[in-house]
């Protein structure tokens, strides 16, 4: 290791460092900058050549007196320390302790960046994950090993619908190992506590793993955590056979970061002056869950991230979209109706869901029922947007039929506690409840043998009953 | 021997003489390997298709003197390969489950012998020119591989080996060319993946793709060696037609580009291809497929790479007269990554930061595609599917309306209808295709002459509906006459009873010509018939409660594509039911029911 200083700095830009007269200096190398008051701050070799050496701060360069600063190259990348311990830690963005304990003391040591995994050495994910949340599970089915982001806006439930879903997730088949890696970037002091006391009450705080970097700290740091985060994750599942669960948050945080330095550098703005790479910065990321071929554990990941003025279209969730296998989507409207979780469900997506579901897996109706609840809701908004012009009166029969499908569906099957496990069972029996209010014959996309058996056609129902016992928003209308 | 001059992500400026532009380069004490894209003195500028991290400046740089080429032979098909043609089942014996860095793997297996069956009529003296034949190795069970000569070679035979065993690099014949060189022709050869490999001459495409997809082969049909592109916002299932496609076109070949998407997509395909069969060779699809991976996380100068590479194989396939189609999923990644390495070339931007040269690279890559005389004088085509994935499915951004104007068939996605679960959600408003007339020849001729017509009015309907249902949304369906909402029904019975269309429903995943018209047939004559009844004062709803109306919803997946005549006696089931309705209204039985 070469412990030589440079105190060459010839400017500094933002979190931008330039040194001049450094030579042969590897691309990607952690340096160590001091400053005139003996403060250390981190960063990395961005772009190299003989005349000059361009260093990404991670605290950023504010303060710095370019006289007085000293540049150490470590001749290394970023490397993250894994051992048994990181297990109920809590670590920064640059992998160093934010628990008052000691650091980790490990040989193994692991580039944060990774490489890319070899698509001949991956599995593809099939094992049906129940979280209890029956949008998910019957509509939306996560598999383990799949990259299923909570697309969300300022204000709606995003942290408690991911804190629920890592209480409550669980294999149907069996118990393994488990943990959970939590990368927050540019949280709340307020968000990083409640999942700081969701993972205690649980009694899972010793299987998790925490990344913070917290609203006030140097937002730089956010382009190294979910790194570090992901090495962690990596050695959990690859190494200890762990099934993993990576949550992170919020992910605009971090694509603001990655803007930000973007811009610094002077690179050509692609959309909304985010990057033109933002694509593959994010894919680096996120293709880091997955399962390989002759390892036990998985990465199963769940972003969540906040669109900016809830657009969809905005390149963070419409970027993310592209690489993920799905997403789901909260609704403002279903949350000011006070429906938890308010889960969209038009948009929301699992792309690996027809795989993990079916007679081998959950019911052999499951990939039916989902196809129908989906083509019923999606009819159902029709009816209603047409109630809203014409007044649910003049409406026929049929419409009047689905306008209240849309209501049940909604309050019973959208709804649900925040406390309430939901087998899959119960989520399908849910469902058929909710179709039997339909004819069969608008029911095409399940199959005769289905209706058959599930479908209770002409039962007289009770509309008062359809109102969720124990969920206190439902029953303000 | 030169050296690294500066590093700045994936571009890497060398010093280095007497290299050429497009050269290859390999640079630094890992052995990083990148082409040369620009020139400047005695400074080259090198795009590096793998992660430069721990690169130093002045380390070494070496020209390898040639361009990124391919190797071509046996031992392509059911391989994986990286965006440089690297078999990743290699890489992953070699580094395990990631991909190292500065391997250096031959594409195809060294070892490997194959049983060449050299062209008997071929003898000493004989000349041969470039593509043709020296005889056919059996690559697997329903690929019959021929080994072409060099496109760019020609001579005399001065040496022919006998039929046997060989390796791909084992000398198979020499031929002596005009200028007295004589060349060693092996199993395989290099093309040059920018050089379109030539050919006799250009063949009017005339001949549908079938991709047993209704919406897709009936309503906007492709041809063989056509051009087609399938644009549309995430989750619209976009790769979910491009591997429908994948699965059941009835071509020889299939590439399968995946480049810059997802991992797990590439793991979905190489585990359930070799469980599948081709309906129409009845053998493992894997046999007849070849993929080329570059999923999102692997380096973005190799993804830029990866659709020249998968063209190249695909247009080697042509000239040995097969009808190959290639899927690249998705061309906006590609284009993400000529944006990149331009953005850090520091060139101006014109349209979204894309450089100016997009629109023509585009176009290039697509006129690749095509029927041709080949030169050994067969016919080939080349069919190119490009996926695009425009941001915030504005399908107005540069590489969506570049495209649009290139390809002839566009079958546009929409977000609506998917959000509806209408799968595959083509939309019928904005989709296209200028292969109509060519392709109505054919279908005329093998299934039905009426099909054009049918195709048309399918159309209308659908269409006369979107413009009824604006109306509704507006003073509600009172507002419409008893013919106006049976034209909505109409619709409802095209969309659920012949688009949508389950990739994952065995029964229905694949639909022949026969039972595609089929299905398209009793709607319209569903429909047709309809109109006769509420003209007789039969209300709407009545007719929308025939028991046959239900069941011919669900028909598609009731009966297979080999079940065909049973559909066409459901047709006569309901002719008799609506011929009891109109019995009922006072008129009489027509005479063929």
């Amino acid at each position: 290791m070469r412990e030589k200083e440079f105190r060459m700095a010839a400017a500094a830009r933002g979190a931008l460092l330039y040194m001049k007269g450094v030579r042969g200096v590897a691309l990607g190398d952690r340096v160590v900058v001091r400053d005139q008051s003996g403060r250390r701050r981190s960063g990395q070799v961005i772009r190299t050549s003989n005349e000059v050496v361009l260093v990404q701060v991670f605290e950023g360069t504010e303060g710095l007196d370019l006289d007085q600063t000293w540049a150490g190259f470590l001749e290394k990348p970023f490397e993250l320390s894994l051992s048994p311990e990181i297990l109920g830690r809590v670590f920064s963005g640059t992998g160093a302790p934010r628990d008052d304990r000691p650091p980790i003391i490990s040989t193994l040591k692991r580039n944060v960046n990774g490489a890319p995994v070899n698509p001949a050495a991956r599995t593809y994910p099939k094992e049906f994950i129940q979280t209890g949340i029956s949008t998910i599970d019957g509509l939306n089915s996560l598999v383990r090993g799949q990259k299923l982001p909570i697309f969300s806006g300022s204000g709606l439930p995003h942290n408690r619908l991911a804190a629920q879903i890592v209480r409550q997730a669980k294999l149907l088949s069996q118990e393994a190992d488990f943990s959970v890696v939590f990368a927050a970037m540019g949280v709340s002091y307020t968000d990083a506590r409640f999942f700081e006391e969701e993972f205690e009450s649980s009694g899972v705080l010793r299987n998790v793993v925490m990344f913070i970097n917290l609203a006030d700290d140097p937002p730089m740091e956010r382009l190294l955590l979910p790194r570090a985060a992901l090495t962690a994750a990596e050695y959990l599942a690859y190494e200890l056979d762990q099934h993993v669960l990576v949550v992170l948050t919020d992910m605009t945080n971090y694509a603001e970061a990655l803007r930000e330095v973007a811009t610094a550098k002077g690179d050509v703005p692609a959309r909304k002056g985010y990057p033109g790479y933002l694509y593959s910065d994010l894919a680096e990321l996120y293709e880091r869950a997955g399962r390989i071929h002759e390892r036990h554990g998985s990465i199963t990941m769940m972003p969540v991230l906040s669109m900016p003025s809830d657009d969809i279209t905005h390149p963070i969730p419409d970027l993310t979209g592209y690489i993920t296998e799905g997403q789901i989507v909260l609704s403002r409207e279903l949350q000011s109706q006070g429906i938890y979780p308010p889960v969209n469900v038009p948009p929301s997506l699992s792309r690996l869901m027809k795989d993990g579901i079916g007679a081998d897996f959950t019911r052999e109706d499951h990939p039916r029922v989902a196809a129908q609840l989906y083509a019923a809701y999606a009819r159902s908004l029709e009816a209603r947007n047409l109630a809203s012009i014409i007044g649910a009166e003049e409406l026929s029969e049929r419409d009047r039929r689905y306008l209240e499908f849309a209501e049940g569906f909604e309050k019973r099957f959208v709804g649900q506690g925040e406390d309430e496990d939901r087998s899959i069972i119960e989520t399908l029996e849910i469902a058929w409840e909710l179709l039997s209010g339909l004819p069969p014959e608008a029911l095409n996309r399940v199959t005769e043998e289905d209706l058959q058996k599930y479908h209770q056609w002409g039962r007289a129902r009770d509309p008062e009953e359809t109102a969720t016992a124990g969920d206190a928003g439902v029953n303000g209308d | 021997m030169g050296e690294i001059i500066d590093i700045n992500g994936p571009i890497v400026t060398v010093r280095l003489e007497r290299v050429r532009n497009g050269d290859q380069v390999k640079i630094g004490r890992i052995g990083l390997v990148g082409e040369v894209i620009g020139l400047d003195g005695d400074r080259a500028v090198v795009q590096v298709y793998e992660s430069t991290e721990g690169a130093r400046p002045g380390e070494a740089a070496e020209s390898l003197g040639h361009p990124l080429s391919v190797e071509l032979g046996p031992g392509l098909m059911g391989n994986i390969f990286d965006g440089v043609q690297r078999p990743l089942p290699e890489l992953l014996k070699i580094s395990g489950d990631q991909i190292g860095r500065g391997i250096e793997v031959p594409s195809l297996n060294r070892e490997t012998s194959w049983r060449f069956e050299a062209d008997s009529s071929l003898s000493m003296g004989d000349r041969l020119t470039g593509g043709a034949v020296i005889g056919t190795v059996q690559e697997t069970e329903i690929i019959k591989h021929h080994i072409l000569v060099p496109p760019d070679i020609s001579g005399e035979i001065v040496e022919h080996g006998a039929s046997g065993e060989y390796t791909v690099d084992d000398v198979i014949a020499r031929v002596k060319s005009d200028d007295g060189h004589i060349h060693d022709l092996r199993l395989f050869h290099r093309w040059p993946v920018r050089t379109p490999r030539p050919y006799e001459g250009r063949n009017h495409a005339a001949v549908p793709l079938i991709t047993g997809q209704r919406v897709l082969d009936t309503f906007f049909p492709i041809l063989k060696g056509g051009k087609g592109a399938v644009p549309g916002p995430f989750g619209a299932g976009k790769t979910m037609v491009q591997q429908q496609i994948a699965r059941w076109a009835n071509a020889d070949i299939v590439i399968y580009v995946g480049c810059g998407e997802r991992g797990n997509e590439l793991v979905d395909i190489l585990e359930s291809f070799p469980e599948l069969t081709d309906p129409h060779t009845g053998r493992s699809l894997m046999e007849r497929t070849l993929l080329v991976a570059n999923t999102s996380n692997m380096p973005v100068v190799a993804r830029e790479a990866s659709i020249y590479v998968g063209v190249t194989i695909a247009e080697y396939y042509r000239d040995q007269g097969y009808d190959v189609v290639m899927v690249a999923d998705s061309t906006s990644r590609w284009a993400e990554a000529l944006r990149e390495v331009s953005g850090r070339l520091g060139q101006m931007p014109v349209e979204e930061g894309y450089p100016a040269y997009l629109a023509s690279r585009l176009s290039a890559f697509y006129e690749r595609a095509g029927r041709v005389e080949t030169l050994r004088g067969n016919l080939g085509s080349v069919t190119l599917i490009g996926a695009v994935s425009p941001p915030g499915g504005d399908f107005s951004e540069p590489v969506t309306s570049h495209t649009k104007e290139i390809v002839p068939t566009f079958w546009a996605l929409s977000k609506e209808l998917a959000d509806a679960r209408h799968y595959p959600a083509v939309d019928w408003l904005d989709s296209f295709s200028g292969y109509v007339d060519t392709a109505a020849h054919w279908w005329s001729r093998e299934v039905d002459p009426t099909w054009a017509a049918r195709r048309a009015q399918a159309l209308a309907v659908l269409s006369q509906a979107d413009d009824l249902s604006r109306i509704v949304n507006l003073v509600g369906p009172e507002a419409l006459s008893p013919t106006q909402r049976w034209v909505l029904e109409g619709a409802a019975l095209i969309k659920e009873g012949v688009l949508q269309q389950s990739a994952i429903d065995e029964v229905d995943s694949y639909a022949s010509p026969r039972k595609q018209f089929l299905l398209l047939d009793i709607a319209l004559c569903i429909y047709d018939e309809g109109h006769k009844l509420i003209e007789l004062g039969v209300p709407v709803e009545q007719i929308s409660r025939l028991p046959s109306m239900a069941r011919f919803r669900r028909l598609k997946s009731v009966y297979t594509s080999e079940q065909a005549d049973d559909i066409d006696a459901f047709n006569r089931q309901v002719k008799k039911d609506i011929d009891e309705l109109r019995v009922e209204y006072g008129a009489p039985r027509e005479a063929e029911a």
